[in-house]
């Protein structure tokens, strides 16, 4: 079942790749339907799923790879990766579904993003730290050749940075991966073999070494300050369904990346690192909020608030590590918010890029001061950008808050300091308030005369990421009753 | 004291199949070359085969222990015959019909038979033969196939070459003085009770002729410049076949004098960082492709070397750089005959714009070097994690420090190669060769390169399994 999901958009991107007759048309269909067969697929994996117990997966596969190394093809789902998995469907079908009107090389575009659909469901589902390695830079490769290829502005030049900044990030990575083995008895490259022997557990200076070399790859990715540099110019000058796809689903990457490697298999060493990781949180909160206040890019806005929400995740998770007596229910409530934050942020963020795409493609500029008063022309445009915005910046009754709520919930009980990250939500509420207030709000002026408001696709697009932030939002135990249990055994497992 | 030449079957049929093109193309008239050219990959599938055979009985010595046949020579000897073959069809594009094709692919098995006894020689004196008959075909091919431009790349390579193969020689017949021996086996124990500096000089000295062979610092001058100033095919068949008997032969000797003083793995282990650093900064600037290949070569045999850190140390070591030396010799190839497809581009920027009017060759090119660099799941990514766990293992984690920060410096220059020919075509883009004619044949290497590549790097476990099966201690 979850080979098919993985591989199934796979075989159809090759296939669409490799037939030169395909005509246009026809391949902006192929990239809709199968993403609504992926989000069908995910959706009955969701209803047979029943939550494995500790260590455990479900879905279980496993295929001997190299067995020279102890690598094999190895997958599974628990709670920690159905809700990405769902939350990635459902991203690249809004995507699929925006991209129907796109005539620049329709059927490569397809065949590449289904590349990636594949790849991207892949890195949630391994089980093998090499498997896993495998998904998570093809999925560089592809974003890659989505920048440079339908990228606008300095495109060339900033998909470049990002192949070279993530690639370092996926080489750090392989680093610690390489030696989690070394260090392993017997060794191996399993994930849940990794889990249940620990290895570095008596060992802090080889276990910071490692920790450090999987952090920093993470960290790339996720990405968190200092790794953040290739994240602005990456969206600022990607398709409008390339920055939905980096935001929402290859910046998860990251984030999963800490829950599902990391944490349970580096306990001790992230107990020990847990102060340095929650500080590199609270920074990427304040500074990704500050950085986004001051930009007049509305694209470059959201980049950077993808840095502060990336920050709740590394804080509650930096939490996660202070054992203290009495707290695991603490702790497992931040586990949960950040899963939830992730996948909030994955819908959110991916409308919000699609929404300011549109700005591209009607007016060609992203400046927030060439438009003014655009709710008149446009309504159904301000109010999905308005609901977006809310959203995001954390309003009751919809996703972001039961996210934040969480986060904060849980990491104050065991790091009081996290208080001092508070007011990165209310500078994220200042600049979405300033930014709707520039766009939309006023007379109508400048580009804003004229701008068509949202039709049929767009609208079909967009709409639906926000409804799901909403339902979220509003019926919480959809998501939580996944997450859950999931995140108590990953707190009793950071715990040992 | 047994002769068993049954044993060296692979080389035999490569040689005399050398030898008998060599006679028959003179009576063969110049539109019929191409018989010959059968022949040739005849001989060479002949020596894979056999190879194969081989691998699946025991490791076993012949002529009184000069010589081993176990998992790294019949791997080498699989490797090096077909990479041949690969080669033989980027020749068919730039020699078919011209005046010396069949003296060329004589030149060819010559060469790739010196390489398979260099890969198996457990005997110095061996050795020395199988530096000599693998080297001095290849002078003959650079300057062959090279024209004008190749003369000056041929008397590099020759004097490089001549240079290296007295300083191999001079140190042999220091190991000698000092042990009165010549095999291997006799030498572990030998050198250990010699002087060790002048044990330092004879083992330094003999590391730095297979090092010219392989391509390595400090003997790697002559690689970029023999890439480039030579013909496609020369420059195919020496910045690949050679380096598969020289690394194993590097191997064999490191096995020897390292069991006693493990301070000849560190040597190795800076050997290897030097090359990765050198090899990648210096292909940085290139303009011409041929020659940003040969520096990356330099930077691979740096990768290669990184595997011979752990021997002794690492059960992965052997299994590792024989499987990156596959890996590496298929995409090594996939890259060089996308040039050979388009002999006219000779500036990475003319690559412009290729994606949209040669898609499948665009496409075995970036196969090729994303493998070179070591995307997974491409088969290079096996080799390169695999040696680099292996130097981990083996007590060397900085090496892997290492291969991880050259990993990134190389993907630079590759990406700057196919981020070109993905990017939008220039105006002129008709200045972009058509495919077809004899330019079809090294596209269609290319893409079984590529296709080559991916499949290694899928299947590895099935390849692993063979080669690790027994691992000569």
């Amino acid at each position: 079942m979850l080979s098919l999901i993985v591989f199934l958009p796979l075989v159809i991107a090759t296939v669409v790749a490799l037939v030169p007759g395909i005509r246009p048309a026809a391949a902006r269909w192929v990239w809709v339907v199968i993403s609504a067969a992926e989000v069908v697929l995910v959706g009955i994996l969701w209803v047979g799923y029943e939550d494995p117990g500790p260590n455990k997966l479900a879905f279980d596969e496993q295929v001997p790879w190299i067995p020279g190394v102890n690598s094999s093809y190895h997958v599974g789902v628990d709670g920690l990766s159905l809700p990405l998995l769902a939350m990635t469907t459902v991203i690249f079908l809004a995507a699929a579904i925006y991209a129907l009107k796109n005539s620049d090389r329709p059927r490569t575009q397809t065949a590449l993003f289904l590349f990636l659909e594949g790849v991207s469901l892949g890195v949630f589902v391994s089980a093998d730290l090499i498997v896993f390695f495998v998904f998570f830079d093809l999925s560089i490769v592809g974003m890659y050749f989505v920048i440079a290829g339908w990228g606008h502005g300095n495109a060339a030049r900033s998909a470049l940075k990002f192949f070279l900044y993530t690639f370092l990030g996926s080489l750090a990575l392989l680093l610690g991966f390489i030696g989690l083995y070394v260090f392993s008895d017997p060794h191996t490259f399993d994930i849940l073999e990794l889990v249940a022997s620990t290895p570095l557990k008596n060992d802090p200076v080889a276990g910071g070494v490692v920790l450090t070399a999987i952090v920093v790859g993470l960290a790339v990715k996720t990405p968190t300050v200092p790794f953040h540099t290739w994240l602005p110019p990456a969206h600022t000058d990607a398709p409008a369904t390339g920055s939905a796809v980096l935001a929402g689903v290859l910046l998860k990457m990251g984030t999963y990346g800490f829950v599902r490697i990391a944490m349970p298999i580096l306990p001790e060493a992230w107990q020990n690192w847990a102060w340095p990781i929650i500080i590199v949180g609270m920074v990427s909160v304040l500074y990704g909020a500050l950085v986004a206040l001051a930009q007049s890019n509305l694209k470059r806005m959201i980049a950077y608030t993808s840095v502060n929400h990336m920050g709740y995740i590394i804080l509650a998770l930096g939490a996660v590590g202070l054992v203290i007596d009495d707290t695991a229910q603490a702790r497992s409530v931040a586990v949960t918010g950040a899963i939830v934050q992730m996948v909030s942020h994955g819908l959110i963020t991916a409308a919000l890029f699609l929404l300011a795409g549109l700005m591209q493609s009607r007016a060609q500029t992203y400046d927030m001061d060439s438009y003014g008063g655009l709710a008149a022309p446009a309504p159904r445009f301000a109010a999905l950008f308005a609901i977006a915005s809310f959203a995001s910046l954390g309003l009751p009754g919809l996703s972001g808050f039961i996210a934040e709520f969480q986060i904060f919930a849980g990491s104050i009980a065991v790091a009081p300091i996290a208080v001092l990250a508070l007011p990165g939500i209310l500078i994220t509420a200042a600049l979405f308030l300033r930014a709707l207030q520039r766009v939309f709000a006023g007379p109508t002026q400048g580009l804003s005369i004229g701008f068509a408001d949202l039709h049929g696709r767009e609208l079909w697009s967009i709409a639906p990421l926000l409804a799901l932030s909403l339902l979220i939002g509003i019926v919480p135990q959809t998501i939580l009753g996944v997450i859950e249990p999931a995140s108590a055994v990953l707190v009793n497992i950071v715990g040992r | 004291m047994q002769m068993q030449p049954m044993l060296l079957l692979p080389e035999i049929i490569t040689f005399v199949g050398g030898l008998s093109v060599l006679l028959g193309g003179s009576f063969i008239a110049r539109h019929r070359q191409w018989i010959t050219r059968i022949a040739t990959a005849v001989a060479l599938l002949g020596a894979a085969f056999t190879a194969a055979l081989a691998m699946a009985g025991p490791p076993q010595t012949a002529f009184s222990d000069t010589f081993a046949v176990d998992t790294a020579t019949s791997a080498a000897r699989v490797i090096a015959a077909l990479t041949t073959l690969l080669i033989l069809g980027v020749a068919s594009g730039e020699l078919a019909g011209a005046p010396r094709e069949s003296d060329t692919y004589a030149l060819l098995l010559f060469a790739t038979t010196g390489v398979m006894i260099l890969a198996g020689a457990t005997d110095l004196l061996v050795l020395i033969a199988g530096f000599l008959l693998a080297s001095i075909p290849l002078y003959a091919i650079v300057g062959l196939t090279g024209g004008a431009a190749g003369a000056e790349a041929a008397m590099k390579t020759y004097f490089l070459g001549a240079l290296s193969g007295i300083v191999l020689m001079l140190g042999v017949t220091v190991l000698y003085a000092l042990t009165g021996d010549t095999g291997y086996t006799r030498l572990t124990q030998a050198l250990t009770e010699a002087p060790s500096a002048v044990v330092g000089v004879g083992v330094l000295s003999v590391l730095a002729g297979l090092l010219f062979k392989a391509g390595g610092i400090p003997a790697h001058f002559w690689v970029p410049d023999a890439a480039q100033g030579t013909g496609v095919t020369a420059a195919t068949f020496l910045t690949t076949v050679p380096k598969v008997g020289a690394v194993v032969a590097i191997y064999r000797l490191l096995t020897t004098v390292s069991a006693e003083n493990h301070s000849w793995l560190t040597v190795i282990a800076v050997l290897a960082a030097a090359s990765m650093f050198l090899g990648n900064l210096a292909a940085y600037w290139q303009r011409d492709p041929r020659r940003l290949l040969g520096w990356s070569t330099v930077a691979q045999v740096g990768f290669l070397l990184v595997p011979i850190a752990a021997t002794g140390r690492s059960d992965l070591a052997l299994p590792s750089m024989l499987f990156y030396l596959g890996a590496y010799a298929l995409a090594n190839i996939g890259a060089f005959a996308v040039t050979a497809a388009l002999p006219t581009l000779r500036e990475v920027t003319a690559y412009r714009g290729l994606a949209k009017f040669r898609p499948g060759l665009a496409m075995a090119l970036l196969v090729s070097l994303l493998s070179l660099i070591g995307i997974p799941p491409l088969a290079v990514f096996v080799g390169k994690f695999t040696t680099a766990t292996a130097a981990w293992d083996g007590g060397y984690g900085w090496l892997a420090l290492v291969v991880m920060l050259n990993t990134l410096l190389s993907l630079f220059y590759y990406l700057r190669w196919f981020g070109t020919v993905f990017s939008r075509p220039s105006t002129n883009a008709a200045s972009l060769p058509s495919s077809g004619g004899a330019t079809r044949w090294p596209a269609t290497i290319a893409v079984i390169a590529a296709v080559g590549s991916l499949g290694l790097g899928i299947s590895a476990g099935f390849f692993w399994d063979v080669l690790a099966r027994s691992i000569p201690s």
